[in-house]
């Protein structure tokens, strides 16, 4: 890899403290490209439920809010779709950095990391 | 019925987007062994996290959960009538380091169920055994015993990737297999299909976290080393704590 060293190199000071927005962005775009063209089929594990009939075990969840990526109430499947995986998207995001932030060491600014 | 016809067609006609096992699946028991080991290597997880984390790395574990979240949204063919999905264990694992990636995994599977209906409450502790444990901890061990193997995690992060990515999902297979049949569900014919249908989702899994990761080698190489700033071991190297 030729990025390899280039993984090596001082971060620069300041420099963009913005990148992570940029990443949120990829994640909403996966969603909103990729996530309505998703094979309708089962994934592997349900595909082997149904062919061995073990799927018959599975109970129906106690409550639904976003019942399998989807919003109740809207009736058009792209936007129902895109709109609770981009409302997971945000969940997830602001969840993990609050979590984050209870973990995180503090450091001074003289501490090397 | 009314909630039926609240609900309105899903995109999958009907039946939700189902991305991890169900309640039902597992007998109570094994789901409560699950649970009791996941809690003590999440509590674990949180401690070595709590004691090591970087604060310039929490936007990253915000990005990373939110981008594994939608990853595993996009299910891809691997066989007729059959598709797969991200994990995305060893994705964050690199990113993250393993402790923070396990807390991450943890967030994304424990949302999807308590949101999005998507893997039930009681299998929750198997659902993160699997995927946030053997898919993060679990391959992250490869992959760093991998990289070390091939000359360097710098100049072999793409293959030792690739092969802890498969493995991951393997993992999480043979895992899932054997709570089946620990629970009466299946049997070890049942898991030689589930172990072959993964050996292809794997190949999706290598593809996306490679891809993932060259991506960043390209754009932000400088994120690889917040893990290091990090990295528990090197700080009781450091620290001798």
């Amino acid at each position: 890899m030729a990025d390899g060293t280039g993984a090596d190199r001082p971060t620069p000071k300041r420099r963009s403290n913005w990148w992570w927005l940029a990443g949120l962005a990829i994640a909403a775009l996966v969603v909103i490209v990729l996530a309505p063209l998703a094979s309708p089929d089962p994934d592997g594990l349900e595909k082997v439920a149904e062919d061995r009939g073990f799927v018959d075990r599975a109970q129906d969840a106690v409550y639904e809010i976003l019942p399998g990526y989807s919003i109740p109430g809207i009736d058009d499947p792209f936007l129902s779709t895109v709109l609770s995986g981009l409302i997971g998207v945000a969940v997830l995001f602001g969840l993990m950095v609050l979590l984050g932030r209870l973990l995180a060491r503090r450091r001074g600014p003289g501490e090397k990391a | 019925m009314i909630l039926a016809s609240i609900a309105g067609p899903s995109l999958t006609g009907g039946g939700a987007l189902q991305l991890h096992t169900p309640d039902g699946f597992l007998s109570p028991a094994v789901a409560l062994v699950m649970w009791v080991v996941t809690a003590i290597v999440v509590g674990f997880a949180v401690r070595q996290t709590n004691r090591s984390l970087d604060e310039r790395a929490v936007p990253l574990m915000g990005v990373t959960a939110a981008f594994i979240f939608a990853g595993q949204m996009v299910n891809f063919p691997v066989a007729p009538g059959t598709s797969g999905h991200l994990l995305g264990g060893v994705l964050a694992a690199v990113l993250l380091g393993p402790w923070a990636g396990t807390l991450v995994m943890t967030a994304v599977v424990t949302v999807q169920a308590l949101l999005f209906q998507d893997g039930g409450l009681i299998v929750l502790g198997a659902n993160i055994f699997i995927m946030g444990i053997v898919g993060t901890l679990g391959a992250y061990a490869v992959y760093r015993f991998m990289a070390g193997l091939l000359g360097g995690e710098a100049r072999r992060r793409v293959p030792a990737s690739a092969v802890a990515s498969w493995l991951a999902v393997m993992g999480g297979a043979l895992s899932i297999s054997l709570m089946l049949l620990a629970s009466n569900a299946t049997t070890l014919e049942t898991m030689g299909l589930i172990l072959g249908v993964h050996a292809l989702i794997g190949i999706g899994e290598a593809a996306i976290t490679v891809a993932a990761l060259l991506f960043i080698q390209a754009t932000r190489p400088d994120l690889f080393r917040l893990r290091d700033a990090f990295d528990p071991m090197r700080l009781r190297a450091t620290h001798g704590a």
